[in-house]
């Protein structure tokens, strides 16, 4: 069994708002349970081993262990060093992206136009690669750790000659996601527009965070269970932590 | 399936670089700004994984998500611009007798086929182990500093991944052959570093990793 969400073993909770970026440590064995407040939102997320922060996640080894274009329930993140970084115990959304990149200072002003801080002040247009940059470079990071990330809460398909389509409308008010962190892990997200979005008024939803206690999985657990690729991914992450 | 087929009219006896990397091998090369590289398929069905560097500035790199958001299409061929991770346009491919090549699947490791395969596969040669011993060895890397932390998402020329409406990602038989080959013109001065990769647990290579020859020409 997988541990379900309890509001007992609530950590802490935050809300970030639409557009703005957040860090932090998310120790082996707490989930992150995010949480769309408006509707359509998007959350740019990477993941670094908090101990050896060249160790990261990896788009590719994730979808090709995994035999998927996208993340829901049952899947794990994987790090380029074959272990499971976090892994999704819930999913009410369905779908989250990890393909179309973030949104940048080029793409919000050609596709909103400018507000900058010196005009609305906290108001101003945000972008995703901006807001992780900033997070990292608080740890010692930049531009050189900077891989293909997570889009939570946004769907794009492709078609057969791999054309990409946004889904508008895929996240819904009040729609979640559960998050376990399989190691102790730096995370660093933007809630700012997912690139590929086709509304054109900025309006990027706030995100609750919450954390709580969700303990270590078990061999019964859906992300385990989920293929076999997932039970090595989980021995290796194992024995990272042996002791 | 999406194809653009289109053949190129140079010369390979005029080639300013023409070089074979065998199966398994990693190489490296600089292509300034206005030649044109080509990777070409030796034997048929054969990944050559790939990234590309700004030259001058390597923390400026081939962006798989960049390309793939800007072109809002998954696969690469003829016409597909290779964008840098500061949005920048660093190649652009030109001519492609193979159709379609792979910028999803990343490169194979030993870390990543113990889960792929089995706990066992880890000595197995892989993809990242070439890159490692080029940056570790090759003279055009050679005091760049470069280390995994600037290995990325690359391109796997000649590769099939395809991706259904549904979702699903697969690994399927190459869709290239012996003589086919992928050019594209530099936009900028780039460091070119390849892994011709060794993977023999999947079908990427045919099950029998082959040579590859790469080919440089100047601009006209």
């Amino acid at each position: 069994m997988t541990l379900k969400f309890d509001k007992h073993k609530v950590l802490w909770e935050e809300t970030v708002p639409g557009g703005c970026h957040w860090s932090g440590l998310v120790r082996r064995g707490t989930a992150l349970r995010l949480t769309d407040l408006k509707g359509s939102a998007n959350v740019s997320m990477l993941l670094y081993n908090a101990e050896e922060k060249l160790e990261r996640y990896n788009m590719p080894d994730t979808l090709k262990a995994q035999h998927t274009a996208y993340l829901t329930a049952g899947n794990v993140c994987y790090s380029d060093m074959g272990r499971v970084m976090a892994s999704i115990i819930y999913d009410s959304i369905g779908w989250h992206d990890t393909i179309c990149g973030l949104s940048d200072a080029e793409l919000i002003l050609k596709k909103y136009g400018a507000s900058d801080y010196q005009t609305n002040s906290n108001e101003m247009y945000r972008n995703a690669k901006d807001g992780l940059l900033v997070e990292l470079s608080k740890y010692g990071l930049g531009k050189r750790d900077l891989v293909p990330n997570i889009n939570l809460f946004s769907k794009v398909i492709a078609d057969k000659d791999g054309v990409l389509t946004y889904v508008l409308e895929h996240s819904k008010a009040g729609d979640d996601i559960d998050m376990r962190f399989d190691m102790n892990v730096l995370v660093v997200l933007s809630t700012a527009p997912h690139p590929l979005d086709l509304r054109n008024k900025y309006e990027p939803a706030d995100v609750l965070l919450t954390a709580w206690h969700a303990g270590l999985a078990s061999n019964e657990d859906i992300c385990v269970q989920h293929c076999e690729q997932n039970k090595r991914g989980f021995i290796n992450t194992s024995r990272f932590y042996a002791s | 399936m999406l194809t653009a087929f289109v053949e190129s009219k140079l010369d390979p006896t005029k080639a300013v670089i023409n070089e074979v990397c065998k199966a398994g091998d990693p190489w490296t090369g600089i292509v300034k700004q206005g030649q044109i590289f080509r990777i070409l398929d030796l034997e048929g069905n054969q990944a050559v994984d790939t990234l590309f560097y700004n030259a001058e500035d390597a923390e400026e790199r081939y962006s798989a998500a960049d390309t793939i958001q800007k072109q809002g299409k998954l696969y690469l061929t003829t016409g597909s611009v290779l964008y840098s991770s500061e949005g920048r346009p660093m190649l652009t491919i030109i001519a492609d007798t193979c159709g379609r090549h792979d910028t999803l699947g990343g490169a194979c490791s030993s870390e990543s086929n113990t889960v792929r395969y089995d706990l066992s596969k880890r000595p197995m040669h892989s993809c990242r182990d070439s890159f490692m011993h080029a940056l570790q060895h090759s003279s055009h890397v050679h005091d760049r500093d470069m280390t995994k932390r600037d290995i990325t998402a690359n391109i796997n020329f000649f590769m099939n991944v395809p991706v259904s409406p549904q979702g699903a990602l697969s690994f399927a038989d190459g869709i290239s052959g012996a003589g086919k080959y992928v050019e594209m013109q530099a936009e900028m001065d780039i460091l070119v570093l390849i892994s011709n990769c060794p993977q023999l647990n999947n079908p990427c290579n045919g099950y029998n990793p082959t040579s590859v020859q790469l080919l440089i020409w100047n601009a006209n």
